[in-house]
């Protein structure tokens, strides 16, 4: 760790200098000058035991759980079987994780279709009103999950903002029962995760020389297709992590499937949720949870593999 | 940032601008009015939520006239402001624990090259890309494992595990800022270790810590997944209030309690903004600039 012999030599006579004249803190101080690698691993010290203690130890813990089985009482008798994976794979839960991701997916391309021209706004047209417009985008991210979807049941119930207007202009004679479908379900996550996606998309976007743009059309490429050829391409890394941030989430989320959907739009969310809480088989639980924590942190190492990890920042 | 915009039409030709797509403005109208549905869609539930607190109406979507009686209720709901408390207090004690362990893991991740630094920048990113369902249910899991009874204390320990990992990327991004010559000249001038630390560097850090700071309590008093799986019997944050109470069905208490709930959001993160100079997105291109 220390350098050359020499330059620890002088490294502990001036120690020893600092010793002689000043109080003991700074002589302890002064012992650990030079020796960084001590120092640094003080200070990350409280950070790493915690992100040890209550992340990769608990991981642990669904890790061994997941091969094990339910006890009579909902405990979780460990053993070494494949069974819980295996059983992901059963017609009753297929489904519920097929459209975990199917619903996931739709709900990526939308907040793709709406984030990218509102990005796009941002970062060519944006001017000096640049900040209030992306601020406008985060607050969302920042306010509580919860309630952001919650305010959809006040807008989408029988009793609620649209059934009102409809039936107040005599649209429909009864209200359409728009909660508790797939349409709702993906409203939700469309709504929850756009702000994931226009961040990391404006950031790329910003990043891009926009005289390219420019030749291109000088060129003559149409509008079109300069945004086809040259703008898409370009902000190709912000799609891409843009698209992670949205999708990672979307497949695990429970409160969207939870609030805004039905018994025929459950989610894993829900499934794992369902296991922990009622149904109290925390191997099947776990094991659903660590294959979708395992499946999503593949996705993002292939990523990052090829698109560097300061891409995904 | 404007400068890129408008230098667009003032580098080229009129031979070559001839060929460009015409009419952009009116093309860029197009793009304005589709990217004024998307912020609509952005704030109408958040307009709506606000509206119907103050509608005098128990009941229906129709606006009945203005009333401040939800606000009122929800002041003197005893369930509502214990969990309000409750609350404030797991938060505070999350954000404090989470602010100092950030604060010298930034520090330690900035200021030194050392073995294993890319392992622990790695180790902070994981409480952010994992999914929630499944850090809560590991937590649950884990707290059972070493037979730790579900309590307050749980509750924070969680929040202090996410929340560390945000604390650290905002005071990173404001030490990365900083200029290695300031802390040579303060000792050159014959402060020691202690003094130029307190004197210098910190002062530096502290925008960077407070920004950090309002961040993690806005996450920490919003929480409801993590919360929710390991806060056990009678710990009812207000987000689990506000789950429970819209189970039984939509009421204007709630979305009062809701207006309140965006209100703390809202001014926390505009605070912690205006710390950090900007949202962090533009603050990282001003840094490049430099």
């Amino acid at each position: 760790m220390t350098g050359t012999p020499s330059s620890g030599e002088t490294e502990a006579r001036a120690s020893v200098i600092l010793e002689q004249h000043a109080g003991p803190l700074s002589r302890a101080m002064a012992r650990l000058r030079g020796h960084n690698f001590v120092v640094a691993n003080l200070l990350m010290g409280p950070t790493m035991l915690w992100l040890v203690l209550f992340l990769i130890l608990p991981l642990g813990v669904i890790l061994v759980y997941s091969f094990g089985s339910r006890g009579t009482y909902g405990d979780v008798i460990l053993g070494f079987s494949f069974d819980n994976y295996l059983r992901a794979f059963n017609p009753t839960w297929l489904p519920i994780i097929l459209r975990s991701f199917g619903f996931a997916a739709v709900a990526t391309i939308l907040t793709l279709l709406l984030g990218y021209p509102l990005a796009y706004f941002i970062a060519v047209y944006g001017g000096r009103r640049k900040n209030i417009y992306l601020i406008m985008v985060m607050l969302p991210f920042w306010t509580s999950y919860l309630i952001r979807t919650y305010s959809w049941i006040v807008i989408l119930r029988s009793q609620g903002v649209i059934n009102t207007v409809l039936m107040w202009t005599h649209l429909t004679s009864n209200p359409i029962e728009i909660l508790n479908t797939p349409y709702s379900v993906i409203l939700g996550l469309t709504y929850g995760f756009l702000p994931f996606m226009t961040l990391p998309l404006y950031a790329s976007l910003e990043k891009l020389d926009k005289s390219l743009i420019e030749a291109a059309w000088d060129l003559g490429a149409t509008r079109f297709w300069a945004l086809m050829k040259v703008t898409i391409p370009l902000s190709l890394p912000g799609i891409i992590a843009g698209t992670l941030l949205t999708f990672i989430p979307a497949v695990g989320d429970f409160i969207t499937p939870d609030l805004l959907g039905g018994p025929n739009t459950m989610m894993i969310g829900n499934l794992i949720q369902q296991q922990f809480l009622s149904a109290r088989d925390w191997a099947y639980g776990s094991a659903l949870s660590f294959s979708l924590m395992a499946i999503l942190l593949l996705g993002i190492f292939f990523y990052v593999r090829k698109a560097g990890a300061e891409n995904l920042a | 940032m404007s400068p890129s915009t408008s230098s667009s039409t003032t580098t080229t030709g009129a031979v070559a601008r001839r060929r460009r797509p015409r009419d952009q403005r009116i093309k860029g109208k197009g793009l304005r009015a589709y990217v004024a549905g998307v912020y609509a869609f952005l704030f109408a539930p958040i307009v709506v939520l606000v509206l119907f607190s103050f509608n005098d109406s128990k009941r229906n979507a129709t606006w009945k006239g203005f009333t401040l009686k939800w606000y009122d209720a929800l002041f003197h709901d005893q369930p509502v402001l214990d969990s309000l408390w409750l609350t404030l207090r797991v938060a505070i004690i999350a954000t404090i624990i989470a602010t100092v362990f950030g604060s010298f893991a930034a520090y330690a991740l900035t200021r030194y090259k050392f073995r294993g630094s890319g392992l622990y920048n790695g180790a902070i990113y994981v409480p952010l890309v994992i999914p929630e369902i499944v850090f809560a249910v590991a937590l649950l899991s884990g707290f059972n494992a070493a037979s730790v009874g579900l309590s307050m204390k749980t509750v924070i320990i969680s929040h202090v595990a996410f929340m560390v990992s945000f604390v650290i990327v905002v005071v990173k991004a404001r030490m990365s800022g900083f200029d290695n010559g300031l802390e040579e000249a303060a000792m050159d001038l014959g402060a020691n270790e202690i003094q130029t630390f307190v004197y210098v560097t910190l002062p530096f850090m502290l925008p960077g810590i407070m920004a950090g700071a309002l961040l993690a309590f806005v996450l920490s008093f919003d929480d409801f997944v993590i919360t929710f799986f390991n806060s056990g019997v009678g710990n009812t944050t207000l987000p689990l209030k506000v789950y429970s109470m819209v189970k039984f069905g939509v009421t204007p208490e709630i979305n009062a309690i809701s207006v309140f709930m965006l209100l703390v959001s809202i001014l926390m993160v505009l605070a912690s903004y205006k710390l950090q100079g900007g949202p962090p997105t533009v603050v990282v291109k001003d840094k490049i600039k430099e």
